[in-house]
């Protein structure tokens, strides 16, 4: 369980960071999908088997085509002029606030004492007990995102239908 | 198995029902109607009156509901009924404005009304995955309000910019309460947190300064505070200016009060941390919005490096952290939706059709030409420069007055200078009203009949409010008791 653990977590790793570096937006598409099963192999690890298969069907699927057709619609073939390389005090910035982030979740992380994990409750992550909380103490975020996706139905819309009277 | 649903009161979140309801009729009526129906302003109207009344049966209560994720209490009905306000006064500068583009649309109010259910969804959320829910249904809405001219580049523009840079704000804030979820072993309840922060703080403390810190970047967004300000001059410029107005007013409240609950009832255990960074925030966000604001020459770019001058002060009020302070802050958030409200209403009718007079100097001569027009304008100039015995002056005193019974003397040293600077590019437009004769003859001032109403009662309430405000001050007075400061 240990080394499948470090081993998903380090495809999990290579592969962001593998998204970041491309040039070309379709090799970043790619590599972002694998990212996307590692991470869902940690949910399965963490027992919380739901939300791996929301993270494969959702994440790797839905919203996966979706970067797939903008990318498709936006620049078919490779781009003609060289892609304007970020200025170098954006590039220092950056590191640093990478850098400071990770030096801070570390130290965060490593006064924590970590138990060895016993065995979980029986059905920890799946619909069931997801379920239980959306219409328990969830229940009015839950209906509160319906709202959220209206609004964001109504929005687009507004800004994309042909001809509003 | 069985499954208890927690009890819960509808009453509790009557207003965002009465609104979003209010929201998805306009939009089936739309639908359902050969014509566009005529009288959808008028009907959201009646709907924020109808959620003013259900706030107000609010103010005098105090807990949570649904199982702990909303707060029903005075400072949420406070928070409420500006927003109310905001929403409302943009309703009746909107319609003439729109039809001038003809696009006087039902989605637009629709989308008005969605948003202030979004704003009030955040400001009583006693839980961050319902602030943050409220704040993406108030962003997504804004987003496209701000793009409603679709015809528009400039209106293009500001959609896509505060699209894009909103996103990476909400994502940055996502991630913060994210690592404060962990850091404070597993709970994302407002109250909860200071409690369980306190005890994992010997252990996580850099998890949570971190997480901390993205949170006040996020909000730092909302609230256009320098560095995170970029954004404002070009979308303030670009939205429709009946947008532009909301945007100032309603969306800077919705999250100056959210920030305050959050810092004040989550993070009292972290001041020492937050304090000296909102310190450094508010002094840059000051001195950024009134230098740059004296170089502007169009006047919803100066009003919007003036919005970032006003977050700053708010800023110093979140800084001092006291009972006053409190109240300050929504006395001032009052103060500044009428006088802003007002401004923008001056601005529409100044620039007669379809935006074409937003240059400062076509305000010369207006003091001869229209001197209603002008007097009113100078009214607003003289509360948002905070000079008595308006109610931006009012404001700034109370929270000026926090921030020194807390002991920082030197903030307020600088935000009074900063005030002082800022009367300069204000009265610069009385001057200019009053003191320089026309450049050109921009044609008759076409004065409708919602647009100048809003425009005497602004001006009306900016100089009432000042004069007394003692009412408002008792009530809000009351309602910050809640914070133990």
């Amino acid at each position: 369980m240990e080394y499948l653990f470090y081993s998903l977590a380090a495809v999990a790793l290579i592969s962001g960071a593998l998204v970041v570096f491309q040039t070309h937006p379709l090799r970043s598409a790619l590599w972002l999908i694998v990212n996307f099963f590692a991470v869902a192999g940690l949910y399965l690890l963490a027992h919380a088997e739901f939300i791996a298969a929301i993270q494969i069907i959702v994440y790797a699927g839905a919203i996966m085509v979706l970067f797939l057709f903008v990318i498709m619609l936006l620049n078919l073939r490779q781009p003609e002029e060289e892609l304007a390389r970020p200025r170098l005090g954006l590039k220092i910035a950056g590191i640093t606030v990478a850098v400071l982030s990770a030096v801070l979740i570390g130290m965060g992380l490593a006064k924590v004492v970590l138990k060895p994990v016993t065995e979980l409750p029986v059905g920890l992550g799946n619909t069931e007990s997801v379920a239980r909380l959306l219409f328990t103490d969830y229940l009015l975020p839950f209906e509160v995102t319906s709202v959220l996706l209206l609004v964001a139905i109504v929005g687009s819309v507004v800004l994309a239908k042909a001809k509003l009277r | 198995m069985s499954l208890t649903i927690p009890t819960f009161s509808l009453a509790s979140i009557g207003p965002w029902l009465t609104l979003s309801v209010a929201a998805i009729a306009i939009l089936v009526w739309d639908a359902l109607s050969k014509e566009r129906p005529a009288a959808v302003p008028a009907v959201s109207l009646a709907a924020l009156v109808i959620a003013a009344v259900q706030s107000l049966t609010l103010l005098g209560k105090k807990g949570t509901d649904f199982a702990g994720m909303v707060y029903v209490d005075g400072f949420t009905a406070l928070a409420y009924l500006i927003l109310i306000l905001g929403a409302a006064l943009t309703i009746f500068l909107s319609w003439r404005y729109l039809e001038e583009y003809g696009k006087n649309l039902s989605e637009y109010y629709a989308l008005l009304l969605f948003a202030t259910t979004g704003m009030m969804i955040m400001v009583a959320g006693a839980h961050l995955i319902m602030i943050f829910l409220g704040l993406e249904v108030m962003s997504i809405a804004v987003y496209v309000l701000a793009g409603f001219l679709r015809e528009d580049l400039k209106s293009n523009e500001a959609a896509m910019k505060y699209l894009v840079l909103g996103a990476f704000s909400s994502a940055i804030l996502l991630f913060g309460m994210a690592l404060i979820y962990g850091a404070a072993g597993g709970t994302l309840y407002l109250n909860e947190l200071a409690k369980k922060l306190a005890v994992t703080k010997a252990v996580t403390q850099p998890l949570i300064l971190l997480g901390l810190g993205l949170i006040v970047v996020g909000f730092g967004f909302k609230v256009a505070a320098v560095p995170f300000h970029m954004w404002t001059p070009d979308v303030y410029e670009g939205a429709p200016t009946s947008v532009t107005a909301y945007m100032a007013v309603a969306v800077k409240a919705a999250a100056v009060a959210t920030f305050l609950r959050v810092l004040y009832v989550s993070f009292p255990g972290f001041a020492a941390d937050w304090t000296w960074l909102l310190w450094g925030l508010a002094v840059a966000t000051m001195t950024l919005g009134n230098v740059v604001a004296i170089a502007q020459t169009n006047i919803k770019r100066m009003l919007a490096y003036s919005s970032i001058a006003h977050a700053g002060y708010l800023l110093v009020g979140l800084v001092a952290a006291n009972q006053l302070a409190a109240v300050g802050i929504l006395y001032y958030l009052l103060a500044y939706t009428l006088m802003n409200i007002g401004a923008f209403a001056a601005i529409l009718l100044v620039s007669r059709q379809q935006d074409r007079y937003l240059n400062i100097y076509d305000y010369c001569g207006l003091g001869r030409q229209h001197p209603g027009l002008a007097a009113a304008m100078s009214v607003f100039m003289f509360a948002l420069a905070g000079m008595p015995p308006t109610a931006g002056f009012v404001g700034k005193l109370y929270i000026f007055a926090a921030a020194v019974q807390a002991g920082y003397i030197w903030l307020v040293i600088l935000a009074v200078m900063n005030s002082l600077v800022s009367v300069y590019y204000y009265l610069r437009i009385t001057v200019l009203m009053y003191m320089r004769p026309a450049e050109a003859d921009l044609g008759p001032v076409s004065f409708t009949p919602a647009v100048t109403a809003t425009l005497a009662a602004t001006a009306l309430a900016v100089v009432l409010v000042g004069i007394f405000p003692g009412w408002f001050y008792d009530l809000a007075a009351a309602s910050v008791k809640i914070f133990s400061l």
